[in-house]
C-alpha cells in the first residue's frame, strides 16, 4: 500500500495533468452522467417510480418533461433509465426507442426509426421495408397485438416533443397516446421538451389521450448552490491516482473559489443564466488553460474565459473594419440619431459622409462614388447593414432601403478600440449631430 | 386483380329456357323450366334445371358457394333473372368459433345444408358459375374415401348454431323434396319429367352417345390439323383455366376430363373445324354435353382446393364418355372393377408413404387415373385397329405424362404432410413411373386424348413450376414428348400452351398464397414481390412485440389496485351514464341488422365523452345477441381517420379486414363497390366503425361520399357508424352530395357532468376503497367544470394515488387519498407553470421581462423591437446596480426566454431587429416578479 502511494506521488505532472483534462473534460462534455441528479430529487423519483411501473406492471404511461433549455432533461431521463436498467427484473424486459424531432422531422422517419429499434420482423438487415401506410399498420397491429402481462414494455422517448406536434395530423402522437390509453401492448411515452406552452401545440383528442402528467424542471438555485456546483465540477473524485496531486488541485480550486474577481464573474454568469450548460463552457475555457507548467487553475484563467465567454459577436467584426467603412457606420448612426431610427439608402450615408469629409475631415480624403459603393456593399455581405425591401431587384443599389443592426454603445466601444483611429472620426461620432 | 379482368373477359350469356308461367300473380313473376348458359363466343350451352347443385360466384374463387337450385323467375320485364336456392356450406363459411362445433376433422369435400335464415335464398342467375354434383352421406356411413374431385358430400345440416343430423328426405332429388324450407312453400310443385333426373351421370346416359366413327375422324383430323389451331389453342386454353380456380390438381383433373370428353374450347373449335359438316344434331347434343362438361368442369376446379378427392365422379365420366365404346350403360357395374385395379396398383406405388394414411389419399388422383385408363382398355379394344397409326404416340405420351401428375400430386401432398425429403419424391415418381409401364403397351385412345396429354402437360408444367420443382423434370418431359410425337407441330402447341399457362401462373401466385391456406414455397412468391422500386413488406412477417422474460407483476395493495381499475385501457364491466345513447345506437344498428338494410349514423361530441367505447359495447352486446341467434350474424370493422396515413387508406383498410386481401387503393375502392353494389349471396351485415371522421376529408371528399353512399344501395347490408368531435361536421365540411347521404341520424354526447363522472370512478373501483367521498367529489366537479374528460378525471385520479402512496412513510400504511392528495393532483396538470418559471428565470432574464413591459408602457403596444427593449433593459441594469450586459448576451437571454415560449419571438435571423411579444400577460409577470422580490 505504502509502496503503492510512493509510487503514485511520483507520477510525472504531466500525466496528472492529463488524467485531470479528461476526467473534467468528461464531466463537461456531457458524456458522462453525474452520479445523482442535483437539485431534482423529487422528479427523479417521479419518473423513476412512473417508468419502474410501466416496466414491472406492464401499466401504460404518457409523461412531458419540461424545462428550459440546458435545465438538465435529457440528464434526468438518462440517470433514471440508467437506474432503472439496473434493476435486475427490468433489464431485459424493456424495449427503449429514442426519437428526437430535430431528426425524425416527419411520421413517416420516425415510424420506419421506431421499427428499426423495435427491430420488427419487416426490418431485414438495417432497412425498414414497405410503404409509410403499411409501416404505420404493421406497428399499430404490433402493438395492438400485445397486452399488459406478456409483451415486454416499450418506452418511446421523443426528444423534442414540440417538434413532433408539427407533424401532419399528428398521427404518430395521437397513436403513440392511444395505445398507451387502451389494453394494448405497454408502452411509456416520455416527451421531452422545452416549452411550456407544449400542451396547447396538442390537437384536443390528442390532448385527451395524454395523461397530463408533466414535470416541470426550474431549478430555483441559489447562488451559493451555484458556487458549490462550480467547486465540486472542478474537484477531483476521490479515486485519482496520484494523491499529492489530488489535494493540491483541490485545495487550489478551493481557494479560487473563494476569490473576490473569480466569485464576481460567478455571480454574473449566474445572473445571466442558471444552466449547467453555460457554466460548463466557461470551466471548459479555463480548464484548457491548463497545461503541465501551470498544472492548476489560476483567477485570471477564469477572468479571461468569463471575457471570451462575454464578448460582443459583433465587436470583432468592427475591429476589422477599414476606416471608410467605419465612417459609413458613423454616418448611418448620425442618420439614425436625426430620423429616429427610420431606414436610410446609400445616397442619404453618403451624402452625411461627404459632408464630414467637407466640414471637419483633416486625416480622410475624398473617396470615388465607386469605392464608397463598394465598402456599403461590404457592410451588407457582413449583416451589419440589412435591406428592408424584400425585393432587392427592382430598386437601384443606391435607394434600397437599409438599417443598421448595430447599438449605439457597441459603434462606440469599437471606436474606443480601434487602432489608431483619426481624432477627427471620433470627435464625429461623439459630437451629437453630423 | 387479375382475376377479375379475366372474369369480365369470359362473358357468359344467360337464356331462359322453357315456356314461362306465372306463378306469383300479383308480384307478376314468371316461372321457367331451366337455363341455359352460354360462353360468349362458343356455341355450345350449358343447361340448367332445378333442382340440380350450383355453383354461385362468390367472394373466393377457389371455393365458389354451393346451392342447391330450386327455381327460376324473373319479374314481367324478363330483365332480371333470379333463381330461389337452397344453400349449402363450405366449411370455410362456418364461423371460425363454430368449426369446433362439428367435433371431427372434416371431409375436404363436405358441405352442410343450411338451415339458417340469416341468408337471402334468392340469388341473380349471371351469378351461377355452373353445375356440380352433390352426394348425400348417411350420418354414420363413412366418406367414400376415393372421390373425385368434382364431387361434394353432404351429411349433416348447419342452422347457425349447431350441426345437425341431415333428415335424408331433404336431401332427395325427387321434385317433392326440393322444398326444404317454408320459404319456399309458395313454389308450386312441379318440375316436368324431362328435368327430374338430377344426378349428372343418368342425364349424361340418356343423351346418345356421338357415333365412334364421327369421333375417330375428328380425332385423326385433328392430329393433323393440330399446328392450324396451336395458336388459338393457346390463348383459348389459357383463357379458360383462367377463369377457373387455380389449383393445380383440379386442373389436372378438369383438364383431363375436358380433353377426354373434347370439350375444352379449343378442341371444341377443332372439331366444329374438322368435322364441319357431321352429322348436326348429333353433334349439337353432343355439344350440349360437352358444355355440360364444360361448365361442370370449370365450377369444380374451383372448389376442390384440397387435392384429395373421390374416384367415384370421375369414374361415372369415363363411364358416361364411352357409352357406345364400353356398351355398358351402368356405372355400378364397372365401379367394381376398376376399383381392385386402383387398390393393387395402390400397392404397388406406395412403399415409401406406407403406414400413412393421408398417403391413400394423396395417391387417389393416380388411382384414378388408373383406374379410368383401366375402364378405357376394355372399352377401347374393340378400336384398336382401326385407331393403330394413332395409338402409339398416344400411349408412349400419356404415361410419363399420368407418371408425372401423379407424382406431382404425390410430392406435393407428401411434402406438405409428411415433410419428407425431395429424393423421397423422385423416388414415388420413379415406382410411379414403373407401375404404368406395362400398360403402354396395351393402351389405346382416340386423339382427343392426345390433346388431353397436351394439355395436361401444360398443365402438370405449371403444377411443377408453382411448387418450385426443379426444371429437371421438364426437359425430360419434352424430349419423351418430342420423341414419342415426332411432330414439330405438336411441339409447337405444347409450347405455346405452356407459355400460356406460366404466365398465368406468375400472374396468379400471390393470389394463391394469398387465398389458399397452403403453404407456399417462398421462393415463389418473391420474385414478385422483390420489385426494386418499393420495397414491400416481407409476405410473411407477422407484427408483434417480442414478449418478457418477467410476467409483468400482478398489483399488491389496495392502492396500485385502484390504480389499475382507474387505467383508462382497463374495459369496465359496464359503461355507466351512457345508457341512453347505448340503447339508441343498439336501437339502430340491431334494426338495419335484423331488417338486412344499410344506414349511417353520425356520432358527435368532444373527446372522452366515451363515443367509441359506448360503441363497441353496443357491438359486444349485439355479438353477444347474434351468439345467442336472436339477431343475424354480422361483422364488424373498425377504421380511425388517425391511424391511416391517407384518406384513400381507408378503402385498403376495410377491405382487407373484410377480406383480408391486400391490395392497393384505387383497387381497394373499385373492389369495395363492387361488393357493396353487387348482390352478392350469402352476404352477412357489416357494421364500419368510422372513427374520427373528419380526417377522411379529402379536397373531393370521395371517401366520404363513398362510405355514405354504399349504405343506400340495395344489397349493400351495410352500417356506417361515423364517430367525429364537432357536432357541426357536416355543415361545415362536407359538401351537399355527402352530407345528404350521412343524412339525419345524429347524436351528440355531452359533456359528463360531476355526478356521471362520480358514478364512473365509483363504478371503475368497484368497491374498491382507495378515495374518500369528498376527494372523489373534488376531482369530478372540477374535470366536470373544465372540460367533462372521462381520461383526464381517471388520470387525476390515478396521480392521486400515487401521490398518496408517496407521501405515506411506508407504502403499506398510505390511507384513503384525501383531498390533499387530489389537490396536488389537480395543481399539477392544471396550474400554469409560466408563474414557476419566472420565478425560476435567472435574474437578467427577469430583467429583461420588465424591460418588454416598460417598453410596452412606453410605447402602449403590446409589441415590440429587441433593439427598443434592450435600451430599456440597460437602463434597468443600472438601476438595480448590475453590470450592463452586451447586446449578444441580451440576444442570448432572449432567446431563451423564447424557447420557454415566454416571449413569442420572430425568426433570430432579424437579429436586434426582430419583434417580441409577451406569450403571459403582463399582470402574471408582474405578479411572478414581485413575489420574487418580496
Amino acid at each position: 500500500m505504502s509502496k503503492r502511494k510512493v509510487k503514485e506521488t511520483h507520477m510525472p505532472v504531466g500525466e496528472c495533468i492529463s488524467q485531470v483534462q479528461m476526467i473534467l473534460r468528461e464531466r463537461f462534455c456531457h458524456q458522462r452522467l453525474p452520479e445523482k441528479p442535483v437539485g431534482m430529487e423529487s422528479q427523479h423519483k417521479h419518473l423513476l417510480e412512473l417508468l419502474r411501473r410501466t416496466a414491472v406492471h406492464g401499466e401504460s404511461n404518457s409523461v412531458l418533461i419540461v424545462g428550459p433549455r440546458g435545465s438538465g432533461k435529457t440528464m434526468l431521463l438518462n440517470c433514471v433509465l440508467r437506474e432503472l436498467l439496473e434493476v435486475k427484473d427490468v433489464n431485459k424486459n424493456v424495449l427503449p426507442v429514442h426519437l428526437n424531432g430535430l431528426l425524425q422531422t416527419d411520421d413517416r422517419i420516425a415510424l420506419k426509426e421506431i421499427t428499426r429499434q423495435l427491430n420488427l420482423e419487416n426490418v431485414v438487415g438495417d432497412k425498414v421495408f414497405g410503404s409509410f401506410a403499411e409501416n404505420l399498420a404493421f406497428l399499430l397491429e404490433a402493438l395492438k397485438k400485445g397486452d399488459r402481462s406478456s409483451s415486454r414494455p416499450v418506452l418511446f422517448i421523443l426528444d423534442e416533443f414540440d417538434l413532433f406536434a408539427h407533424h401532419k395530423n399528428q398521427t404518430l402522437l395521437y397513436n403513440l397516446l392511444d395505445v398507451s390509453q387502451s389494453a394494448q401492448a405497454p408502452i411509456a411515452v416520455i416527451g421531452l421538451t422545452c416549452r411550456l406552452d407544449v400542451l396547447e401545440l396538442l390537437e384536443k383528442r390528442v390532448k385527451s389521450r395524454f395523461s397530463h402528467r408533466q414535470i416541470h424542471l426550474l431549478s430555483s438555485l441559489s447562488f451559493i448552490q451555484y458556487l458549490d456546483n462550480v467547486r465540486s465540477q472542478l474537484s477531483l473524485p476521490q479515486d485519482f491516482p496520484d494523491t499529492k496531486f489530488y489535494d493540491e488541485w483541490n485545495d487550489g480550486i478551493k481557494t479560487l473559489c473563494e476569490d473576490q474577481p473569480v466569485v464576481d464573474v460567478l455571480q454574473r454568469h449566474y445572473n445571466s443564466s442558471k444552466d449547467f450548460r453555460s457554466l460548463h463552457l466557461l470551466l471548459m475555457l479555463a480548464l484548457s488553460r491548463v497545461s503541465a507548467s501551470k498544472p492548476a487553475i489560476k483567477p485570471t484563467d477564469l477572468l479571461e474565459a468569463s471575457r471570451v465567454c462575454m464578448v460582443d459577436s459583433k465587436a470583432n467584426i468592427l475591429h476589422g473594419l477599414s476606416i471608410l467603412e467605419l465612417c459609413l457606420i458613423i454616418a448611418m448612426k448620425h442618420l439614425n440619431d436625426i430620423y429616429e431610427g427610420e431606414p436610410f439608402n446609400f445616397q442619404m450615408v453618403h451624402n452625411e459622409f461627404k459632408k464630414f469629409l467637407q466640414r471637419k475631415s483633416r486625416s480622410i480624403h475624398n473617396f470615388d462614388k465607386p469605392v464608397v459603393i463598394k465598402a456599403f456593399e461590404h457592410l451588407q455581405q457582413l449583416e451589419l447593414i440589412k435591406s428592408m425591401d424584400s425585393s432587392t431587384a427592382k430598386i437601384q443599389k443606391e435607394f434600397q432601403l437599409m438599417k443598421l443592426m448595430l447599438n449605439h454603445s457597441q459603434i462606440m466601444e469599437a471606436l474606443q478600440k480601434y487602432p489608431q483611429c483619426p481624432t477627427d472620426v471620433k470627435q464625429w461620432a461623439m459630437s451629437a449631430f453630423g | 386483380m387479375v382475376r377479375y379482368f379475366t372474369r369480365l373477359r369470359v362473358r357468359r350469356i344467360y337464356k331462359w329456357g322453357g315456356r314461362p308461367y306465372i306463378f306469383d300473380r300479383k308480384l307478376k313473376n314468371y316461372g321457367f323450366e331451366y337455363l341455359t348458359m352460354s360462353v360468349e363466343g362458343q356455341e355450345a350451352v350449358t343447361t340448367v334445371t332445378p333442382g340440380q347443385y350450383i355453383l354461385i360466384e362468390g367472394n373466393d374463387d377457389d371455393n365458389p358457394f354451393v346451392a342447391k337450385l330450386l327455381k327460376f323467375f324473373s319479374d314481367e320485364s324478363h330483365k332480371q333473372k333470379k333463381a330461389l336456392v337452397q344453400w349449402f356450406l363450405r366449411l370455410s363459411e362456418v364461423p371460425q368459433n363454430k368449426k369446433l362445433l362439428l367435433g371431427r376433422s372434416p371431409h375436404p369435400q363436405e358441405i352442410f345444408y343450411y338451415l339458417g335464415r340469416a341468408c337471402d335464398d334468392e340469388i341473380n342467375v349471371e351469378s351461377i358459375l355452373g353445375t356440380v354434383h352433390v352426394q348425400h352421406v348417411p350420418e354414420d356411413a363413412p366418406f367414400p374415401e376415393p372421390g373425385t374431385k368434382d364431387t361434394l358430400y353432404v351429411k349433416l345440416s348447419w342452422d347457425t348454431k349447431a350441426f345437425n343430423v341431415l333428415d335424408p328426405v331433404l336431401m332427395q332429388d325427387t321434385p317433392a323434396s326440393t322444398l326444404p324450407k317454408p320459404a319456399l312453400s309458395l313454389f308450386p310443385p312441379r318440375a316436368s319429367p324431362a328435368v327430374t333426373p338430377v344426378s349428372r351421370g343418368p342425364v349424361r346416359c340418356a343423351l346418345p352417345a356421338p357415333d365412334p366413327t364421327v369421333m375417330r375422324r375428328a380425332g385423326s383430323v385433328s392430329d393433323t390439323r393440330a399446328t392450324m389451331s396451336a395458336g388459338k389453342m393457346g390463348t383459348l386454353e389459357a383463357e379458360s383455366i383462367h377463369s377457373a380456380s387455380k389449383l393445380s390438381a383440379s386442373k389436372i383433373l378438369s383438364a383431363k376430363r375436358r380433353g377426354s370428353a373434347a370439350d375444352t374450347p379449343g378442341v371444341r373449335k377443332k372439331l366444329q373445324l374438322s368435322i364441319g359438316a357431321s352429322p348436326g344434331k348429333r353433334m349439337t347434343r353432343a355439344d350440349v354435353l360437352c358444355e355440360l362438361l364444360d361448365e361442370e368442369v370449370e365450377s369444380e376446379k374451383g372448389m376442390s382446393l384440397k387435392l384429395s378427392s373421390s374416384v367415384s365422379h370421375s369414374l361415372q365420366h369415363g363411364c358416361s364418355l364411352s357409352p357406345m365404346r364400353s356398351g355398358c350403360k351402368t356405372p355400378n357395374g364397372q365401379r367394381e372393377f376398376p376399383w381392385k385395379l386402383a387398390s393393387i396398383s395402390l400397392d404397388r406405388l406406395s412403399p415409401t408413404a406406407l403406414g400413412e394414411q393421408d398417403f391413400s389419399r394423396a395417391t387417389t388422383p393416380s388411382r384414378r387415373k388408373e383406374s379410368a385408363m383401366a375402364i378405357r382398355e376394355p372399352a377401347l379394344g374393340v378400336l384398336a385397329e382401326e385407331d393403330s397409326e394413332d395409338s402409339p404416340m398416344q400411349l408412349i405420351a400419356m404415361t410419363p405424362r399420368s407418371k408425372r401428375k401423379s407424382a406431382q400430386l404425390v410430392s406435393l401432398r407428401i411434402r406438405k404432410q409428411l415433410n419428407l425429403l425431395d429424393n423421397t419424391q423422385e423416388l414415388i415418381s420413379d415406382g410411379d413411373d414403373e407401375s404404368f409401364v406395362p400398360y403402354k403397351k396395351v393402351l389405346q385412345s382416340s386423339s382427343d386424348e392426345e390433346k388431353t396429354e397436351s394439355e395436361e402437360e401444360a398443365v402438370v408444367m405449371k403444377t411443377r413450376r408453382r411448387n418450385c420443382k426443379t426444371s429437371a423434370m421438364t426437359p425430360r418431359k419434352t424430349a419423351s414428348k418430342k420423341k414419342v410425337l415426332q411432330s414439330s407441330s405438336d411441339e409447337e402447341k405444347t409450347e405455346s400452351e405452356e407459355e400460356a399457362v406460366v404466365m398465368k401462373t406468375r400472374r396468379r401466385n400471390c393470389k394463391t398464397s394469398a387465398m389458399t391456406p397452403r403453404k407456399m414455397p417462398s421462393k415463389k412468391a418473391t420474385p414478385r414481390h422483390a420489385n426494386p422500386s418499393t420495397p414491400r413488406t416481407p409476405r410473411h412477417a407477422t407484427p408483434s412485440i417480442p414478449s418478457r422474460t418477467v410476467p409483468a407483476r400482478q398489483p399488491g395493495n389496495i392502492l396500485e389496485e385502484a390504480r389499475a381499475r382507474l387505467h383508462v385501457s382497463s374495459v369496465p364491466e359496464s359503461l355507466p351514464c351512457r345508457e341512453q345513447e347505448f340503447q339508441d345506437i343498439y336501437n339502430f344498428v340491431e334494426s338495419k341488422v335484423m331488417d338486412g338494410t344499410g344506414g349511417c349514423m353520425y356520432i358527435s361530441g368532444v373527446p372522452g365523452t366515451g363515443k367509441t367505447a359506448t360503441i363497441h359495447e353496443v357491438i359486444r352486446c349485439l355479438q353477444h345477441a347474434a351468439d345467442m341467434d336472436e339477431i343475424p350474424t354480422f361483422r364488424f370493422i373498425e377504421i380511425n381517420g388517425m391511424k391511416m396515413t391517407d384518406p384513400h387508406q381507408a378503402y385498403v383498410q376495410i377491405l382487407q379486414k373484410l377480406t383480408n386481401q391486400k391490395v392497393t387503393a384505387d383497387h381497394a375502392a373499385a373492389l369495395l363497390e363492387k361488393r357493396f353494389s353487387n348482390p352478392a349471396p350469402k352476404k352477412e351485415t357489416t357494421v364500419l366503425l368510422v372513427d374520427e371522421l373528419d380526417l377522411l376529408w379529402t379536397r373531393k371528399q370521395n371517401v366520404m361520399y363513398n362510405l355514405f353512399d354504399w349504405p343506400t344501395r340495395r344489397h349493400a347490408r351495410l352500417v356506417v357508424l361515423t364517430i367525429a368531435n364537432t357536432m357541426d361536421l357536416p355543415e361545415r365540411i362536407m359538401i351537399n352530395r355527402v352530407a345528404s347521404r350521412l343524412g339525419l341520424t345524429r347524436m351528440s354526447f355531452q359533456p359528463y357532468s360531476f355526478k356521471q363522472l362520480q358514478q364512473i370512478i365509483t363504478s371503475r373501483l368497484n368497491k374498491v376503497k382507495a378515495f374518500e367521498e369528498d376527494a372523489m367529489q373534488l376531482v369530478s366537479r372540477k374535470v366536470a367544470a373544465l372540460s367533462g374528460d372521462a381520461r383526464r378525471c381517471l388520470d387525476i385520479c390515478r396521480r392521486a394515488t400515487e401521490i398518496c402512496e408517496h407521501s405515506a412513510s411506508h407504502p403499506s400504511s398510505a390511507g384513503l387519498v384525501r383531498m390533499s392528495h387530489v389537490m396536488e393532483a389537480l395543481d399539477e396538470m392544471f396550474s400554469s407553470s409560466y408563474i414557476t418559471a419566472i420565478r425560476c428565470a435567472s435574474l437578467q432574464e427577469q430583467l429583461f421581462l420588465r424591460a418588454v413591459i416598460a417598453e410596452f408602457r412606453r410605447l402602449g403596444l403590446e409589441e415590440a423591437i429587441f433593439q427598443q427593449v434592450f435600451v430599456q433593459h440597460q437602463a434597468l441594469s443600472r438601476v438595480e446596480g448590475l453590470q450592463p450586459i452586451s447586446v449578444s448576451e441580451g440576444l442570448a437571454v432572449c432567446q431563451r426566454l423564447g424557447a420557454c415560449r415566454l416571449l413569442l419571438l420572430e425568426a433570430s435571423r432579424l437579429d436586434v431587429l426582430q419583434r417580441v411579444r409577451l406569450n403571459v400577460s403582463q399582470d402574471d409577470v408582474l405578479y411572478a416578479l414581485k413575489a420574487v422580490r418580496d
